[in-house]
């Protein structure tokens, strides 16, 4: 016999679904049947499955195999590490809950580490803009019932956010919105024609690392003044054409993405983009939102601002928080050599920086917290299983708009596993044990 | 031959999915050691679909297929999936922002037939040690 569990919170991107129905077997031992997910949500329950699932901690010895160790050794370990290391990097954060991120936050204090999250690789450079000139935002209901202006500006959610069109900003029909996707009109930028450009009513191909150009040309547009005949590729009719498709809406959402945040240019690429919406706001309703990534990124950034006042890159050392981009971010510290120990939970750097970065992990003592296996937990000395949040234990998290969200346990864990939020609470305690000493 | 090519990098619902299946399996491989190419620059290299090719940037050098490009045509624009593979060639400074800049990196393209695609594991473990051609 089974049994389904309705209303199951996706933990993949930052759309955050919260429609996933869920077939388990009725010991709740086993995930079976994924209903409602995207093609990569689906595949992220099912995978908590996999027969080849590695369910205790490890080390990796001088001749690069593997030894399996204790979750107790593993504990000793990390606390070690960390108590030893003048300025850890502990990293990550955004593939976990919010209690989760509340305690290593503990640990990153008592130890005086860096703490970054994702952020740093994905919309860093558009927090440094919101903190430039703040950001008019909504929330993605309001999206939903009121937008009839789409504009995605360097992302492109058919491939990273798959549900994203359909529940809320392309095809869903609102309160105000009841003709759906004919009642509005899609505008997407970007460098290909992708396949959100293809549902598009108009799709402006714009050269690669010119979007400055472009966001600025908008302003000038809405403004009736004289463009260049070409702006950026694109010809300065068809910028005329999509200023006044933007100015003659009823409520106008931009969406931006990593086309903007990691090309060169980057936050003053969000400052212009932020602008624009703010020149809108003369003619129409306008609002703009990062396209997060990870599915509680946004849920970090919310912990660290209660907590430290700053959303990433928040260096503890001097026993205080400071937040300097460009100095206190994780790239910047492991390319100059400046933390002597990582510790990685909820992402996977191996796979997601520069080469350059990734090295450097490699060459330091290092701890991979991660349910998967992937580059990171390869070039870490130490890997530690743990519980997939969203699957096998539950948990808050934040959607792209800010909004939280409680996800669901739905299935149990293999026997044993420990959840982070457990393994933390467990470093924490040692961690205070070794400094009383 | 070689041809340049600007490089953006970025993520794919292939690249999601293998992701999520395991970032150890070959489905990874398949997602993201690969370059998508304008048919215009396949032309210019001389090369068949499917080709293995040497990408190279000032910042480092991988081996991975070179195939038709699935949302195009952009001329002159390369796609390589977010992965290990992109990583091994983009540029990795931040310019003050702590971004590294991961879309608009200058590469190069040359036909490497009987090179080999290397697993993503065995291709950071390789690259830490050293061990990279």
């Amino acid at each position: 016999m089974t049994k389904t569990v309705t209303d199951v919170i996706c933990p993949f991107c930052g759309t955050l679904c919260d429609d996933l129905e869920v077939v388990v077997s009725n010991d709740g031992q086993e995930l079976l049947e994924v209903y409602n997910a995207c093609a990569i949500g689906a595949e992220k329950f099912l995978h908590s499955q996999a027969k080849d699932r590695i369910t205790r901690p490890r080390m990796r010895q001088e001749d690069g195999s593997w030894k399996e160790i204790s979750y107790d050794d593993a504990i000793e370990y990390t606390a070690r590490m960390l108590t030893d290391a003048k300025k850890p990097l502990m990293y990550g954060w955004s593939s976990t809950n919010c209690e989760a991120q509340a305690v290593g936050s503990e640990i990153g204090e008592l130890v005086g580490a860096v703490m970054d999250n994702t952020a740093t690789v994905c919309h860093g450079t558009s927090l440094i803009a919101v903190q430039d000139i703040g950001i008019p935002s909504c929330t993605l209901g309001e999206v939903k019932n009121r937008a009839d202006r789409i504009l995605f500006w360097g992302c492109n959610p058919a491939h990273a956010h798959p549900r994203h069109m359909s529940r809320y900003s392309i095809f869903p029909r609102g309160f105000f919105t009841g003709k759906g996707h004919t009642g509005r009109k899609v505008i997407v930028v970007d460098p290909r024609p992708t396949d959100t450009a293809s549902v598009a009513d108009v799709h402006l191909q714009v050269e690669q690392g010119r979007d400055y150009e472009l966001l600025n040309a908008f302003r000038v547009a809405f403004k009736g003044e004289q463009l260049p005949d070409v702006v950026a590729g694109i010809p300065k009719e068809k910028i005329y054409e999509a200023a006044e498709t933007l100015k003659s809406g009823r409520f106008v959402i931009i969406f931006f993405g990593m086309g903007v945040t990691q090309s060169l240019g980057k936050n003053h690429n969000i400052d212009e983009a932020i602008a624009v919406t703010r020149d809108l706001n003369e003619y129409t309703k306008a609002a703009i939102m990062p396209m997060r990534g990870h599915y509680n990124v946004t849920g970090s950034g919310q912990v660290w601002g209660w907590l430290f006042g700053f959303p990433y890159a928040v260096d503890l050392s001097r026993g205080f928080a400071r937040y300097n981009p460009g100095e206190t971010t994780s790239n910047d510290l492991l390319r100059r050599d400046e933390v002597d120990a990582v510790f990685v939970l909820g992402s996977d750097p191996g796979a997601h920086f520069p080469f350059s970065s990734v090295k450097k992990i490699y060459d330091r003592p290092s701890v991979a917290i991660d349910p998967h296996e992937t580059p990171t937990t390869e070039v870490c000395r130490v890997h530690v299983p743990v519980a997939f949040v969203g699957v096998e234990v539950g948990g808050c998290a934040y959607r792209m708009d800010n909004v939280p969200i409680e996800t669901r346990k739905v299935v149990e864990p293999p026997e044993g596993m420990m959840t982070d939020e457990e393994f933390l609470k467990h470093v924490l305690a040692r961690v205070k044990e070794i400094q009383g000493e | 031959m070689a041809i340049r090519v600007n490089l953006i990098t970025g993520r794919t619902i292939q690249q999601g999915v293998s992701m999520e299946a395991g970032k150890e399996k070959p489905a990874y491989t398949t997602a993201c050691g690969i370059i998508e190419l304008d048919p215009a620059d396949f032309k210019k290299l001389g090369a068949f679909r499917n080709t293995n090719v040497r990408v190279t940037s000032k910042y480092g050098s991988v081996i991975v297929k070179a195939v038709e490009a699935t949302q195009g045509p952009h001329p002159g624009v390369a796609y390589i999936p977010m992965g290990p593979w992109a990583n091994m060639v983009v540029n990795p400074n931040t310019y003050s922002t702590g971004m590294p800049t991961f879309k608009g990196t200058p590469v190069e393209v040359e036909v490497a037939k009987n090179e080999p695609v290397l697993s993503s594991l065995e291709l950071v473990r390789k690259g830490c040690r050293g061990e990279l051609a």
